[in-house]
């Protein structure tokens, strides 16, 4: 059951990165993408741990990517249209990323038999109760951090994203600037 | 049963599909689209190796992580989107190509 939950929500993961990549159109990306945090969400679940999979639900595929959907629609992007530097990129992008799953999934397979197996047992889940508890003992400080940068990111987020109006002298016409 | 090792390897795909896409996007959406992706693959392997070493000594350090992870994710979004839009006021374009000098 376990593994057969993991091949079809892992195989939605991939299909929809795949995606991703493929399509031209950034809405098509973004919404695949969506697709890939709400499988990568059971997949936490899978892995026990069921409040960052919450977590992944309402803040990912929730908040981000409807910020990014609506980025998309606000600056009404079009299809990317190949050029010079595409073509390079696909010269190398693709053997480096394959180069670089080729190690990964070789150190993967070469030590997976020392990692065992995932175990979902009572005593391995992690509840919402056993994160807070350390989430705001030993590591208040921290938390207490990421709120501030959470502030600092929202005001420079306006500050950057505001429309900044041309100085009057400039817009009006010169005739009138004489009277 | 699973393999944790499984988990791995599924990351490590996703990981690469965002590297790919990272390097081959020419839409700047959808480059920063693809490092989210890679942010997500990361966060995979962390919840994997925290139930690993929960079955070890029951520590869940690497929950913690993903949480410390998502949280810089959503301000970086913030940040990153608030720059694509004054970037597309500035320029009028989306494409990285077309966006190579620092002034106009």
């Amino acid at each position: 059951m376990h593994l057969v939950l993991f091949f079809i929500f892992g195989g939605f993961c991939v299909a929809g990165a795949l995606n991703l990549l493929l399509q031209r159109h950034p809405i098509n990306s973004a919404l695949s993408l969506i697709v890939v945090m709400t499988s990568l969400a059971v997949l936490y679940l899978l892995l026990g741990a069921e409040f960052l999979a919450a977590v992944q639900v309402i803040v990912y595929s929730g908040a981000i990517m409807v910020l990014f959907t609506f980025v998309i629609m606000l600056l009404n992007a079009q299809r990317e249209e190949r050029t010079h530097g595409s073509r390079a990129a696909y010269i190398l992008g693709f053997p480096g990323a394959a180069a670089l799953f080729a190690i990964l999934a070789f150190i993967f397979v070469q030590n997976g038999k020392s990692l065992g197996f995932v175990d979902l047992s009572p005593s391995t889940m992690v509840g919402t109760h056993q994160l807070s508890e350390v989430l705001f003992r030993n590591l208040l400080l921290p938390f207490e951090v990421t709120s501030v940068l959470i502030l600092i990111a929202i005001l420079g987020a306006v500050a950057l994203a505001r429309h900044h109006e041309p100085p009057r002298n400039q817009s009006r016409p010169a005739g009138k600037e004489q009277r | 049963m699973v393999p944790i090792a499984y988990y791995l390897i599924l990351s490590a795909i996703l990981f690469s599909i965002g590297v790919g896409a990272f390097l081959i996007k020419r839409n700047i959406i959808t480059i920063f689209m693809s490092i989210e992706l890679m942010l997500n693959a990361v966060n995979l392997s962390f919840v994997a190796f925290a139930n690993y070493w929960n079955q070890i000594n029951h520590q869940f350090s690497g929950q913690i992580f993903v949480f410390f992870v998502m949280v810089v994710a959503a301000a970086e979004a913030a940040v990153g989107l608030a720059i694509i839009i004054a970037l597309f006021r500035a320029r009028k374009t989306l494409n990285v190509d077309q966006v190579d000098l620092m002034k106009l």
